[in-house]
């Protein structure tokens, strides 16, 4: 096997997804924060530094098999996955094609810079994936999985899922 | 204590404070009074949990790294002591199912039962206070995994505060009734609330290291907070000073061995057992 590049494993780990929201890929994500490639030829290594979106997130556990399996598919034979906490995750982090795939999917992208916290009682102001719409409504700041919060079109009526920004 | 040993005993403690707290929030899945909340307070124990993790994971690297005979004086129970004998490494999982109920460090608050919402959203409140200022300061540990830990929980802190002073609000400046249970939650569990500050060998060593926190500066700040919310809520500060105190060493109230009871029962039966 021939020397690998940078390029070609990150192009390599756009095939990972995230289990729980299957349009994006961990690069979508920002999760993968660095690649390290050592040794040559029938032996290459490779290690990926990624970082979990929250702490208790089980998706992590899933996404390290399938860096794995992506890059042992591609004949790595030696693959370690890093995770690091610091910088930690922000939303601010999620590419822009990875924003429109998710609105795309029904599900609100984070629209605003994270660290900015509300005040109680306080809520986000998300338009509605499906028609656009900004009357909408909060359900529940906590929603299926740790990153999404749930809200309620009041023009289509149709509940949603907002990807919070954090 | 040495100072390996006294950043292990600082370490595990955060970790047992997080582990013990997602334990009693966990206990509400499935009981929550309308979906959402059930849903928030999974979320919520969920990040507790995800804490307790990297914390014990770096106290079992920090365990692995001490000499055999350190590592004999420092948890009691057979199960450990059997694994040390035999030359095995610890992990997370060791920590959190294998140790008896003495060398748990976490905070007595965290150990109070759930008995009904008002007491379930005092604990988190009083606890998510705390939590948000110890680490906003912690980010500043010269210690990198305590500092990246806190960067990391500090984002999650911030909303379990808001849940929690929202419901405080909420409940104290609503009905007679629910503000009759929130002021009851408050004076029972009041007492408490001292121990978070107690500054006891660990603290004073950790935080001289550059390691920990200054709790005197949080105790303040935490009683600032505490004071504005509680106007909100139209709830009334106990007066008592008098505070329990005893789990940074290891005495529990009897809440904690019937946590543990159910949270370690499965590995102390079926020793290594896996699904």
């Amino acid at each position: 096997m021939e020397g690998v590049s940078k390029e070609q494993v990150y192009e390599w780990l756009s095939a990972v997804t995230d289990p729980e929201v299957p349009v994006l890929n961990i690069l979508d994500l920002g999760i993968v924060r660095n690649v390290a490639i050592s040794g040559s030829d029938d032996d290459i290594e490779i290690k990926v530094f990624i970082t979990p979106t929250y702490s208790g997130c089980p998706a992590m556990d899933v996404i390290s098999i399938g860096i794995r399996m992506a890059l042992m598919s591609r004949g790595i034979g030696k693959v370690s996955i890093e995770l690091q906490l610091s910088p930690a995750w922000t939303t601010d982090w999620m590419t822009e094609s990875g924003k429109e795939k998710l609105k795309a999917y029904g599900i609100a992208p984070p629209h605003r810079k994270a660290f900015q916290p509300l005040g109680l009682f306080e809520e986000d102001k998300v338009s509605c994936p499906r028609c656009g719409s900004e009357e909408t409504e909060l359900i529940s700041q906590f929603g299926p999985t740790s990153c999404k919060a749930l809200y309620k079109c009041l023009t289509c009526k149709e509940p949603f899922e907002h990807f919070k920004c954090h | 204590m040495n100072n390996q040993k006294l950043l292990l005993d600082y370490t595990l403690r955060l970790a047992d404070d997080a582990l013990i707290i997602g334990h009693r929030i966990s206990e509400w899945c499935g009981h929550g009074p309308i979906l959402e909340q059930d849903i928030a307070l999974t979320n919520t124990a969920l990040d507790h949990l995800g804490r307790a993790r990297s914390l014990y994971q770096y106290a079992a690297e920090q365990f692995n790294q001490l000499p055999v005979e350190e590592k004999k004086s420092i948890f009691t129970s057979v199960a450990i002591q059997n694994m040390v004998q035999a030359g095995a490494s610890l992990d997370e999982d060791d920590l959190a199912y294998l140790r008896d109920g003495w060398d748990f460090k976490n905070l007595l608050l965290l150990e109070q039962p759930n008995i009904d919402w008002a007491f379930t959203i005092a604990r988190s409140f009083f606890y998510d206070v705390f939590n948000y200022f110890f680490f906003d300061q912690l980010k500043a540990s010269n210690d990198a995994s305590l500092s990246a830990v806190a960067e990391k929980s500090l984002k999650e802190v911030t909303y379990h505060l808001r849940w929690s002073s929202e419901w405080v609000v909420r409940l104290g400046d609503g009905t007679d009734e629910s503000h009759k249970r929130m002021q009851h939650a408050v004076n029972e569990l009041w007492s408490y609330t001292g121990e978070m500050f107690t500054i006891n060998g660990t603290d004073k060593a950790m935080q001289q290291e550059g390691v920990g926190v200054n709790l005197e500066g949080i105790k303040q700040m935490w009683t600032e907070h505490i004071k504005v919310v509680f106007e909100d809520a139209t709830i009334t500060i106990p007066a008592g000073t008098w505070m329990q105190q005893g789990g940074k060493e290891g005495r529990h109230s009897e809440n904690l061995g019937y946590i543990l009871a159910e949270l370690q029962f499965m590995q102390r039966a079926y020793p290594g057992m896996e699904w």
